[in-house]
Order: C-alpha cells, then structure tokens, then sequence
C-alpha cells in the first residue's frame, strides 16, 4: 500500500491569531508556521502503517507557498520517504479552498498510482474540514473520516473506528481509501537530529499548480474578518442564596 | 492535547523560525532541531516544572532519554559511538532551544552532560572508555557529572588536592569533589585528580578519570539547599579509596589540566548560549506586563525611563548573542577562541544580573513574589556569573592577553 499524506502549513498553534487592520484576514507575516496538528497525526498513522510493514511507501504532500516546503521536510524527518510539493505563488495560497486541494490531490493520485490518502480532520486555520470528503468524492473511494483507530482487516481492508457523538462508529473500507484523522488517533513523534540530518537527502519534487491544471478560481468571497466579541467582566454576590436568585432571574435555572 | 487551546505565545516558541536572510551561524537544519526540541520542551517538560521546583529534584534519567532520542548529546560527538559528527554550532543552537524550559535548573543539568562531561572524552577517549561511558551517555542511558571544583579550589583549578595513587592497574582515589551538578542522580563522573605529586608543575600532573559512581567508597552528600536552580541535584562527591582500573584514565596521563581547560571553553560558550533565550524572556514578559499596568493615568510602558531601561537591556542582549555568534563561527573555523569564549561569557554573567534585577523592579511586589517566573530567573541565573569560570576569571583572561598587546 503506498499512502499519500496531506501536510498543510499553518500558522502555530501556540500563536495569538491578530487580524489585519483591513478586516481582509489574520496576520501571517513574521508568524511562527508549522505542520497542522491533524496532519501530523495522518503522516504518523501513516508512518506507522509502515513500520508494522502495511504499508510500502509514505509521500508527503503539500499545495501552498515557497514556505511549505519546510512543512516537507519535517515529513520528510518523521518519517516519510518521498516529498511533493504543489506550488502556488503565495497570493494564490492565500485564497485557496479545499476543493482546489482535492482537485490537486486528485491529479497526484492518478499520475503517482496511490491506495490511500491519509489527511488531518481539518485544518486549525480554517477548519473547514472538507478536503477529504470532497477528495473521496472527487475520486468515487471509500472514506473514513474521523478516524481513531485504524487495524488491519485482511484482503485489502482496513478497520477504522471513528469517535462519534454518545459512542464509537467502527467500519471497514477496501483499498483504496481516502483517511482524515482525529485527535486520539496517535501521538505525533518529534522529529529527531539523525532523521532531520536524513531528511536533507530525501527527494522532494516540486510540481507548479499549472502542471496539473487545477483551476484556482475562488468559490468563496472573504467579505470581513474580525476578533471575537471581548468577554464582559463579571460581577460578585454576596453569597449562594443571591447566586441561585441571579441564576434564576437571568433564566438559567428553572425556577 | 495543547493545541486545542489557543493561548498567548508560549515561552517555548522556538526561536528560528527560519528568518528570511542567512543566519551567521545555523541554516534549516538548526532551525528544525530547534523547531523539535521547543515542542517536546513544550510537551513533556514544562508541564512538569513547577513541580519538579517545588519538590527540589526532578527525573534525570527520564529527561535524558527524552533528549538523547531527539540527538540533544549526540550533536558534535563521533559517529562511532553514537554522535552526530556535527560541528559546535549545532551544540550552540541546541543549547539555546534548551533555554525554553521554564527554568535554569534543568538546562543546566543537561549540559553538563552535552558539553561538560564528555567533550574530553569525545576527543581524547580510549575506544573502551567511549563505549563504556560516552555511548550511553549520548544516548541518555546514562546520568553524568563534571567533578573538578573542591571545597579549597573553585577557580583556581590548579589547587585541587583529590589523589589517585596507583597500586598495581588500579587508581586509588581519595579526596572530595564540591558543587557537581547532577550528582545525586549521575551513574557517573569526569573527575580531575593529582595522578602524581606535582613536583615538576601543578599543571602537568593531573588526569581527567571516569569514574563510575556505585563503586565501594563513593559517598555522595544530601543535596545542596541552594538560593536557586531548585530542581537541579548538587551535592558534595566523597571518594575513600575508590578504586578504578588504569584505563580509566581519559587521554594522556598528566594532561587533565590541558583537557580541562578546552573544556571549559565549550562549557562557557554553551553556558552563554543557555542564557540568551530566559533573558530575553524576561525583557519581553516585562514589557507585556508594563503595558498592561496602569500608573498615574498611563500605563507603566508609556513611563520613559521604563522604555529606554527595556531598550538598554535588549541592546545589550544582542551584543552579548552576536559576541557568541562570532566566538562560535572562529572555533568552528579553528581558532583559539579563549579570550572571545571569556568575554562572552562574562557578559552574560553580568547581563543575567543586571536583566532579571532591573526586570523585577518593573514587576515591583508581583516580581517579589516566589509564584513569578522572574524571581525565578533572578535566583536562578544569579549563578552565571559564578559557575563555569567565575566572571573575575574571565577578566582575567581577558587580560592575559591584553598584557601580551604591544602599542
């Protein structure tokens, strides 16, 4: 099985989110980026698969600015083998949308003979969450999205159990299929100095979008961004009698 | 997991971020390493912290295999026992990502072990020796100890009086060793001792010996109620009648002091690197919290004699980093870099007292206050201008070679 794994560069975690005096987005400029969390747990689901000997080969792949080439090699030091790079100029990469991202998926899985894309649940810039139902669509796979726990099932299937509201969900999908992982799925490794130092002679193939012919062209507009309303200060009671009253007056508990 | 909250910048962001232009000193791999060690900082220790402060020690041996998977010993050590073969700075820029934990304590434990332990042994090591000792220390298997400083001889190294007699293919070691960071914990030790009497010079009679530390008569004292560095375990090393093989013996018998003293260069220039990243946390923590605090209708920011104090001690930071960048690029390219490696190392020693004194009396009583990371840092890093050379050494130094100036 040779697994295609989506690393997108966002802005860190860690990173107190400014948006931009024009309203038009969020500050990226001169911000700490890394690999969206979700995909690290993908590209480690994936890796892992490898080492149990699942799985033939790990790709990393990344659609984006000059910049997600960093993203690459952190894939690349834990633990994929191969790198590709779909560039955009960084204007393009600032209005592209998930639908763009499948297409792209899409042409790369045809040319390079994929049994498995491996994505993040969504990505913690836009947590749009769509780039994998739309890719299973796009390529008519199996999905399994949510994924928390993925075993081998023999003949070509996979069992993925997927954390659902009041339970867990567990089904099983035939290769080849389109995975996007949640949170408990695994946890991450850190990129080592002997792989980092490994990961400098690891091909990385850059492919301009043209080359694929994926049409950029916006579905969305951006009318406004703004900060979330500041939180009001609270107020203090004397003592729990007054608390229930307020609570009540205010319709929070039933009187 | 972390990310899920988004809060304010944490204190372990790394410090690369890749900047547009060359850096003097690291390229991407640097910048990864750094990128790496900032997130398990993140993760797996400075959640533990406080803790580990609170109750005065903390885990070594978890910790270093930690480190030592990630490649933190391994950087500039050989490839055959384990290292990397990388030249010093990626040792540098190691040293610098370390500054994220949220202490001085336990930096300070892992470098002893990157750059303090084992450069001699690295270099001038027996192949038995190196597997014996230096491999598992690379890989975090094993705690170690630098034990040269006495209770009669701190600076003057020359004046130790710890014997190691020789009785047949043994050493017989007895003497006490002061201030050894990690020592309640380390599997074992570097240790400088007199190999004969010195009737020739005090320089030439000693030897730098691995000494494991569950041998027959190695005592260790109760830890060391100290102003600072909470966490770290220091002890006084007792040796009576330790006996080690011959062969123990690191490099050339009677060229310890030689050893030593390229030690402590690389000691100095990684204690320098350590401190870049908790001062300038400091300057930016302050700054955050000058701007937040009202006063006489302004906010403390808005104060000019505290802006031009905070704009001083940021100058003075990036003189001290680029006296390390410079130092490091001349010993990467070979040179004798003793007079820069001491005068960056005073600076920071200087500059740590003057940065986390100055800072607190911004905070006013918040900064007095045991719960605010800047008391910390102003017990913590108090030592810096003790340990690894005290600064009046390093002036010295320095003027060693300015005696030997002619104008």
């Amino acid at each position: 099985m040779r697994i295609l794994v989506g690393v997108k560069r966002v802005v860190d975690y860690a990173v107190k989110i400014r948006v931009k005096p024009d309203r038009s987005g969020v500050v990226t400029e001169g911000v700490q980026h890394s690999m969206n969390p979700f995909d690290e747990i993908a590209l480690e689901e994936a890796v892992k698969l490898k080492e149990k000997k699942l799985a033939t080969e790990v790709v990393a792949f990344s659609l984006g600015g000059p910049k997600s080439a960093e993203v690459l090699r952190t894939a690349l030091a834990k633990g994929a083998d191969k790198a590709i790079h779909v560039q955009v100029s960084d204007a393009e990469a600032g209005k592209v949308e998930s639908f763009h991202v499948a297409k792209a998926l899409k042409k790369v899985v045809e040319l390079e003979k994929f049994d498995a894309v491996f994505l993040g649940k969504q990505a913690i810039d836009d947590d749009s969450s769509q780039t994998a139902p739309i890719l299973a669509g796009l390529l008519d796979w199996p999905q399994a999205l949510y994924a928390s726990k993925v075993e081998d099932a023999g003949n070509g299937h996979v069992k993925v159990t997927r954390e659902i509201d009041g339970g867990l969900d567990t089904i099983k999908v035939k290769t080849p299929f389109v995975l996007s992982a949640d949170l408990r799925l695994n946890e991450p490794r850190y990129a080592t100095l002997p792989n980092i130092m490994k990961a400098k002679k690891k091909p990385l193939k850059n492919i301009p979008i043209k080359d694929l012919a994926v049409d950029l062209t916006p579905q969305t507009e951006t009318i406004e961004v703004t900060e979330p309303p500041v939180r009001q200060a609270g107020g203090f009671v004397e003592d729990v009698a007054t608390l229930v009253s307020k609570l009540k007056e205010k319709g929070f508990v039933k009187a | 997991m972390a990310f899920l909250a988004r809060k304010a910048p944490s204190l372990a962001a790394p410090i690369g971020a890749s900047p547009a232009v060359k850096h003097m000193i690291y390229d991407d791999q640097h910048f990864a390493m750094q990128n790496s060690l900032a997130k398990l900082i993140k993760e797996k220790i400075n959640p533990n912290v406080e803790q580990w402060e609170k109750s005065g020690n903390y885990p070594a041996h978890y910790v270093f295999k930690m480190m030592g998977q990630l490649g933190v010993f391994a950087a500039n050590k050989p490839p055959e026992f384990g290292g990397l073969g990388r030249d010093f700075s990626m040792s540098i820029a190691i040293a610098e990502q370390i500054g994220s934990v949220d202490c001085g304590a336990i930096p300070m434990s892992v470098m002893v072990q990157s750059d303090m332990s084992t450069p001699a042994l690295a270099q001038f090591g027996s192949q038995f020796l190196r597997d014996r000792f230096l491999r598992p220390s690379i890989s975090g298997d094993l705690v170690s100890s630098i034990a040269v400083s006495e209770p009669h001889a701190g600076s003057d190294v020359s004046a130790i009086r710890t014997t190691a007699r020789k009785s047949g293919s043994d050493l017989i070691i007895n003497g006490s060793k002061m201030w050894i960071t990690n020592g309640e914990q380390a599997d074992w030790a570097c240790v400088l001792v007199n190999t004969s009497s010195g009737e020739k010079s005090l320089h030439k009679n000693k030897s730098l010996v691995c000494v494991p530390l569950n041998l027959k008569g190695v005592h260790r004292s109760t830890p060391l109620d100290k102003m600072g560095m909470k966490s770290s375990d220091t002890v006084q090393l007792f040796f009576e009648d330790v006996r080690v093989p011959i062969s123990h013996i690191i490099g050339e018998e009677g060229r310890g002091f030689t050893y030593q003293m390229a030690q402590f260069n690389d000691e100095r220039l990684v204690t320098v690197a350590v401190g870049l990243l908790p001062l300038q946390r400091c300057i930016n923590e302050t700054i955050q919290y000058a701007r937040e605090r009202p006063i006489f209708g302004k906010t403390l920011l808005d104060q000019q004699y505290v802006q031009f104090r905070l704009a001083e001690l940021e100058a003075e930071l990036e003189a001290t980093r680029s006296l390390l960048y410079r130092a490091v690029l001349a010993r990467c390219q070979g040179e004798d870099v003793s007079m820069l490696t001491a005068m960056s190392k005073l600076k920071i020693g200087r500059l740590a007292r003057k940065v986390t004194d100055q800072c607190l009396q911004i905070w006013g009583g918040a900064g007095y206050l045991n719960n605010n990371r800047i008391s910390r840092a102003f017990r913590d890093f108090r030592i810096f201008s003790i340990g690894a050379g005290c600064d009046e050494v390093m002036m010295q130094i320095i003027h060693k070679t300015q005696q030997k100036r002619r104008c």
